[in-house]
């Protein structure tokens, strides 16, 4: 070959080079040369699906403060989850308790968030998590594999801390007067409605009438019930020594074994065992508007000269009150709800307020132990008053220590 | 032992649920579910001994024909119906159950419920004096309370913002009503809980150091 | 006996015939009276305006027929609210007669209005047997104390619980309350233990009694009585039964304030005549 031909040979090289190096080569896309007649009529052009990003950074730990069955898994979003492409939608949370697997879904949750709780561990097992970024067309895209964790139980809540300190300092009042009741005597107020029972139950045995008692329409987990009862035992020794007739209407079959027991007792003890017969309570419906209207009727069939209303009650209360007022009987009634207090004030003669009818129990029996624990209540409250008055003042101030540690 | 033995049982079972509320680690921590289960169950058999408690006293009452004893033959009468539409075709939606419960329970209920606006209004005549300057402080808010949280309060006060300086735009029922309601009265309803709630602790560990037996027959 | 004798001892029926009057004489003519917003159920309706869509809502239906009157249409306003921002509901049951009213609210507003599907949009859980016993089961696992919903399908079939095992997967609860179990007992579970968001219509009469729960912000809000139920609906826009029996408790409690008023003053005349004497 001749010098010239060399040179355009090396010189068509180095063009060639050149182009294939340059930019307009490298970002030069090959356009398929396609019939545009062929497009309308057939998709040539497939759309390549945009995959989300996956979520990054996951990490699990121990929930805190509980028995050993849950953790809790965090992850940082997908970059495509409120941003970016904005398509996530849902994360899926898998789980395996081998990192090869195989990973099960546990639940999921929606986009925007980036925790998740599984309570369905076992401590003695080991966990391994992956979060799934997904779109509403179901394109997903996996984190990584979370470090192999176990969940650990606690042997303290320490969310409660305060109300440990909180029970303690009520307990140890109360537990101490219970205690020292027994070396002095305690003054108790009188509670009127307490000092009207004799009353009451002298009007019905008079007026040759029944007394009507009824402890409330809850059932015995209640404490306003067991109260109720308690104060029941009282009234059912008066009525058996006068001889004064006794009908005890109850909401609850638990509660009507309960009354019937206490009554028998009652009635035994004062030495009238022969006057109790089981009829005197009667169980008539759970249903609230049903007791409602079976007392009503043995309201106006019977005419009770006095009635007792002790324990929980809720929007019965007025319709059992006022049938009350209206056959003129004399009406006592105590309760701990303060949604029915305004009733029971407006068409009773007397009304136990809150505590007053948890205190009944022990005013009555003048036992000095259960003196002694109202005695323990009162100091327990002036306690709370003083925490009261102080949170006041720190809140005012701006400082909020106490009220976030409780 | 007859008491004995409630007292016995109420103190660990007490015991063991309070520990239960501070302690999540197994045993204890599971123990509060496990009682819940027993409670449960129970809750749902006592029903049946309520059910045979009441048809014995109707059935008496109906045999010895005692005054009035057509309203048992009724009572008896619909639980019969009831338990059979229940049994034998179930509550689902549709059934006789449904059908009964939707025409004759629901209106009932309802109408014993409404009885409760006519109670108030007779009591309301007749009790609600003001016998006392706090009675009649507390017959003033009723009336605050009353009109502002119906429509009829504020139709009756929505001119104050258009004739009163800002300063005076309080002087609007709904908005008195609301102040009522969230300082005065929110006050008051949170110092009895308060102290219900402390009546209920005390009697609670009276129950469970068996010093409070009344309600089991014990003196 | 003198007419103030006579009038203050007036026969209670005339008192009831008088209430009756002044509930059904607006019903038959409305006087649209204007509903003004208070801010417990402005700040329910904003709350659920907040949390994302699609996110899921435990309603509780703890009421029977005798409060239905004031908590059914809470129930419809605040359902076509969820509904409209697509959150989904899981209903449950303390209170035995609760499932039904919950049934009827999905079949008015779910299927009916918008169109949602059972087991996608929404479920019935049920009555769940056991008071306070049960929220706290439910707490803990629904598969557990709930695994069938109230037509008895296993509840692992329905999309809308996949994921959804116990208050920890759920965004926002709802309660309605007639009595006990109620507010309290929620709120000492869903709040106090699981720290979860949680807002609750009651009747107007416990109202007071649950407004501290409200004041502390152990709940995001609380919608008391009809009042309430009529204010969701115009936040809503959906003016319905709560907004038109909004006039006839107007009336009525006009005229208990009327009844109040006239007793004191014969008090009053009374008492007068007895310090002359």
């Amino acid at each position: 070959m001749d010098m010239t031909k060399k040179v355009l040979v090396v010189f068509l090289s180095i063009v060639t080079l050149f182009l294939g190096n340059s930019a307009i080569c490298q970002d030069a896309e090959i356009i398929p040369v396609v019939d545009e007649t062929a497009l309308q009529d057939s998709n040539l052009i497939e759309e390549i699906p945009l995959l989300p990003q996956p979520p990054g950074n996951i990490y699990v730990t121990d929930s805190p403060n509980d028995g050993g069955k849950s953790l809790t898994i965090k992850w940082e979003k997908s970059p495509d989850d409120g941003d970016g492409l904005n398509s996530v939608v849902e994360y899926e949370i898998l789980r395996a308790e081998d990192m090869k697997g195989p990973f099960e879904s546990i639940g999921s949750t929606t986009a925007g968030k980036h925790e998740f709780i599984d309570s369905t561990c076992n401590r003695k097992n080991t966990y391994y998590f992956k979060v799934v970024a997904k779109t509403p067309e179901k394109f997903k895209a996996e984190s990584g594999i979370s470090e192999g964790i176990s969940p650990v139980a606690q042997w303290f809540d320490r969310t409660r801390l305060s109300m440990l300190i909180a029970v303690i300092i009520v307990v140890s009042s109360i537990g101490f007067f219970l205690f020292r009741a027994k070396k002095e005597e305690l003054y108790i107020r009188k509670i009127a409605g307490l000092e009207a029972i004799d009353e009451a139950v002298g009007r019905a045995t008079e007026m040759g009438r029944s007394i009507l008692y009824i402890p409330g329409i809850m059932d015995m987990d209640d404490i306003q019930t067991i109260a109720g009862i308690a104060i029941l035992g009282s009234i059912a020794k008066k009525t058996a020594q006068y001889e004064t007739g006794l009908n005890v209407p109850v909401s609850r079959s638990v509660v009507m074994t309960a009354c019937q027991e206490i009554v028998k007792e009652s009635y035994t003890n004062v030495g009238h065992a022969d006057a109790y017969y089981p009829e005197m309570v009667r169980y008539l419906t759970d249903d609230q508007f049903g007791f409602a209207a079976g007392v009503d009727g043995i309201l106006l069939r019977e005419k009770p000269a006095a009635c007792f209303y002790l324990g929980k009650f809720y929007a019965e209360s007025l319709i059992l009150a006022e049938t009350g007022f209206s056959i003129q009987a004399i009406q006592i009634a105590g309760t701990a709800e303060s949604s029915q207090l305004p009733f029971f004030v407006t068409a009773c003669d007397y009304t136990l307020i809150g505590e007053e009818l948890f205190a009944a129990s022990a005013y009555l029996s003048q036992d000095p132990k259960m003196l002694g624990s109202l005695k323990g209540q009162d100091i327990a409250k002036a306690i709370i008053i003083f925490f009261i008055t102080f949170g006041i003042i720190l809140e005012s101030f701006g400082i909020h220590w106490l009220s976030n540690w409780l | 032992m007859k008491r004995e033995i409630p007292i016995i049982i109420t103190f660990v079972t007490g015991i063991l649920m309070i520990i239960d509320f501070f302690v999540p680690h197994p045993p204890f921590g599971g123990l509060s579910s496990l009682f819940e289960i027993f409670f449960t169950i129970i809750f749902s058999f006592a029903t049946i001994l309520g059910i045979l408690a009441l048809s014995k006293i109707n059935i008496e009452k109906i045999y010895r024909k005692r005054e009035t004893y057509g309203y048992n033959i009724v009572l008896l009468v619909g639980l019969v119906t009831m338990i059979f539409c229940g049994l034998v075709w179930g509550i689902g939606e549709k059934s006789p159950f449904d059908f009964l419960y939707m025409n004759f329970m629901m209106p009932m209920q309802s109408t014993m419920f409404s009885l409760l606006a006519f109670f108030v209004a007779s009591a309301s005549y007749r009790a609600f004096r003001a016998r006392t300057p706090e009675a009649t402080l507390l017959l003033i808010a009723a009336f605050f309370v009353m009109l502002g949280r119906v429509p009829l309060g504020y139709q009756m006060t929505k001119w104050v913002p258009e004739v009163f300086p800002s300063w005076l735009h309080f002087l609007q029922l709904p908005i008195i009503a609301n102040w009522i309601m969230d300082f005065p009265n929110t006050a008051g309803q949170r110092a009895i809980m308060i102290g219900a709630a402390l009546g209920i602790a005390s009697t609670s560990l009276r129950l469970v150091l068996g010093i409070e037996s009344a309600h089991i027959g014990k003196e | 006996m003198s007419l103030i004798e006579k009038l203050k001892n007036i026969d209670r029926r005339i008192i009831f015939l008088i209430i009756g009057l002044s509930v059904i004489i607006p019903l038959i003519v409305p006087l649209n009276l204007p509903i003004s917003v208070s801010p417990p159920v402005q700040a329910t309706y904003d709350y659920v305006e907040s949390i994302p869509e699609g996110s899921t809502i435990l309603m509780a239906f703890d009421y029977d027929p005798g409060t239905m009157p004031e908590l059914y249409p809470m129930s419809i306003a605040f359902m076509r609210h969820c509904f409209r921002k697509n959150h989904k509901i899981i209903a449950v049951s303390i209170w035995p007669f609760g499932a039904p009213l919950a049934r009827d609210a999905f079949n008015q507003v779910g299927e009916g209005e918008y169109g949602k599907v059972y087991g996608i949009d929404f479920v019935n859980l049920g009555f769940v047997p056991g008071d306070v016993v049960a929220i706290k089961a439910l707490a803990r696992s629904f598969r557990e104390i709930s695994p069938k919903d109230v037509d008895n399908k296993p509840i692992e079939s329905f999309p809308i619980m996949q994921g959804i095992d116990n208050f920890d997967n759920i965004d926002f609860v709802f309660e309605l309350s007639a009595g006990f179990p109620g507010i309290p007992e929620w709120v000492m579970i869903v709040y106090g233990r699981h720290k979860k968001p949680m807002a609750s219509g009651c009747t107007a009469v416990s109202y007071p009694q649950y407004s501290p729960y409200y004041q502390s912000g152990q709940l995001k809000g609380l919608l008391g009585g009809l009042k309430a139920a009529a204010e969701y609906e115009v936040l809503i826009g959906m003016p319905e039964k709560a907004v038109s029996g909004m006039d006839a408790q107007s009336i009525a409690h006009a005229v208990i304030v009327f009844f109040v008023i006239v007793g004191n003053v014969f008090y009053f005349i009374d008492s007068r005549k007895r310090k002359k004497i």
